[in-house]
C-alpha cells in the first residue's frame, strides 16, 4: 500500500498545475546491504494522472528517479473543484491512488 | 632602494587584494548557485511526507495504556503543539529537566502510553523505532513554521544548559583535537560546497537551529537535530552521544538560545 502521497493542485487561466510528492524507496537494484547481498531493485513503475476519471497522463518510470520523488506538471483544463487523482505502481506489484481537489 | 621596494610592496599588496576580492566573488557565485538549488527543493520537500507520518504517530493510540500523544505537554499546556518547538528546549517542572523536543516526546511516550523507551533510545539511527522518533519531532518542527525562536535562559537550569552547551562547543578533544568550533567557530568559510555557519553569532545560530529537522536529498533521510548532533558527534571523531542526553540538549540550548529573535524555517531541506 506505501505511505500516503501529498497532492497540490492549482487551477490558473484555465491551466491545473499539480504538484505531487511521493513516499517510495525507489531502489536502483545496484545497492549492496551491509552484507554484500544486492538489495532488490524497487521502484515506480508506471505511475498514471486522471483529472475528473478521464486519464490525462501516463508515464514509465525506472530506477533512475529518486527516492520520494517529487513531480509537477500542468493538465490543460481544470478548474477549482474538481478532483485529480495519481495513481502509481511499483515493479513489485504494489500500487496506491490518491486524491486531491483542484483549489 | 628602500623607496623602490616600498613601492614594489604596494603593488603586490594591491594584486593579493584583487586576488582575494575575486576569489570572494566566486565564492559568493557558487554559493547563490546552491541557494537557488535550494530554493528549487524547496517546492517539494520530502519533508512534508514525514509531517504526515508523525502527525499520525501523535494520534496514534500506542503502548500498554493505549493512549495518543495528543495531551502531551510540550511546554505550552497539554496537547498544545503549535509554536512549541519554537520555545524548546525548555525547563520542565513534572521532569526537573531542561528537555528538547525530542528528549520530551520520549518524557510522553513513557508516561502517557506507558512505553519502555529503552529501545528508542538505543536504537540505531534509521532503524523503524528511530525513524518514528524523527517523524514526530518533523510534525512538531512544522507546527512551529514561521514562528519566532523564544527560548527562555531565565531559569538557573535552563541558564546552566546554556552555558554547558557553549562549554561543548568549545571543548576539543579526540584523536584530531576536533571542537565544535573548529568548523563553526569562524565567518565566512565551507567545506567544499557547504558554507558553515559561525554558530556563536545569532545569525549563525538560526541558520542552524532553524532549519532541523531537515530532510538530506542526497541521503534520502529525515534527520532530526539529535541525529544532526550525533553526526557531528562522529564527524569529530568522538563517542556518540546518548539519544536524548544532556549534552545534545545543551548543544541545542547554546544554539536555540543564541538565535532568539530568528524564525523557525522547519521542516527544512538540505542537500
Amino acid at each position: 500500500m506505501g505511505n500516503p502521497m501529498k497532492i497540490r493542485a492549482a487551477s490558473k487561466d484555465g491551466v491545473t498545475e499539480v504538484k505531487v510528492l511521493m513516499s517510495h524507496e525507489m531502489e536502483t537494484g545496484l545497492r549492496k546491504d551491509a552484507s554484500g547481498n544486492a538489495i532488490p531493485a524497487w521502484f515506480i513503475a508506471e505511475l498514471s494522472a486522471k483529472l475528473n476519471d478521464k486519464p490525462v497522463m501516463t508515464a514509465q518510470w525506472g530506477p533512475s528517479i529518486s527516492k520520494n520523488p517529487f513531480l509537477s506538471f500542468k493538465i490543460k483544463g481544470g478548474k477549482a473543484g474538481d478532483k485529480v487523482a495519481v495513481t502509481w505502481t511499483d515493479n513489485k506489484g504494489d500500487s496506491r491512488t490518491d486524491e486531491a481537489v483542484v483549489t | 632602494m628602500t623607496r623602490r621596494f616600498a613601492v614594489g610592496l604596494a603593488t603586490c599588496l594591491a594584486v593579493a587584494g584583487f586576488a582575494a576580492g575575486t576569489a570572494r566573488a566566486e565564492g559568493d557565485k557558487t554559493i547563490e548557485g546552491i541557494e537557488a538549488y535550494r530554493e528549487a527543493l524547496k517546492d517539494g520537500n520530502p519533508a512534508e511526507l514525514f509531517e504526515a507520518q508523525g502527525e499520525d504517530l501523535w494520534k496514534k493510540k500506542a503502548g500498554p495504556k493505549n493512549a495518543s500523544l495528543e495531551t502531551c505537554d510540550l511546554g505550552m499546556g497539554p496537547g498544545v503543539v503549535a509554536g512549541a518547538y519554537a520555545h524548546l528546549p525548555r525547563y520542565f517542572k513534572d521532569t526537573d529537566k531542561v528537555q528538547d523536543a525530542e528528549s520530551r516526546v520520549l518524557t510522553c511516550m513513557t508516561t502517557i502510553q506507558g512505553i519502555d523507551v529503552a529501545k528508542y533510545v538505543s536504537a540505531r539511527w534509521g532503524s523503524p523505532e528511530k525513524d518514528e522518533l524523527n517523524a514526530i519531532a518533523t510534525f512538531i518542527s512544522g507546527m512551529s513554521k514561521d514562528v519566532k525562536v523564544e527560548v527562555s535562559t531565565a531559569h538557573p537550569k535552563e541558564r546552566q544548559m546554556f552555558e554547558l552547551g557553549k562549554r561543548m562547543f568549545y571543548y576539543g578533544g579526540g584523536p584530531h583535537d576536533f571542537s565544535c568550533s573548529t568548523c563553526h567557530g569562524q565567518e565566512g568559510v565551507r567545506i567544499r560546497l557547504q558554507e558553515l555557519p559561525y554558530i556563536p553569532s545569532p545569525k549563525g545560530a538560526a541558520s542552524g537551529w532553524t532549519s532541523w529537522p531537515a530532510y538530506r536529498v542526497s541521503a534520502g533521510q529525515m534527520w532530526g537535530m539529535q541525529w544532526r548532533l550525533a553526526d557531528c558527534f562522529r564527524q569529530q571523531r568522538f563517542p556518540e552521544p546518548i539519544y536524548g542526553s544532556d549534552v545534545t540538549i545543551a548543544l541545542s540550548m547554546f544554539m536555540a538560545g543564541t538565535s532568539n529573535g530568528a524564525t523557525m524555517n522547519t521542516p527544512g531541506i538540505k542537500r
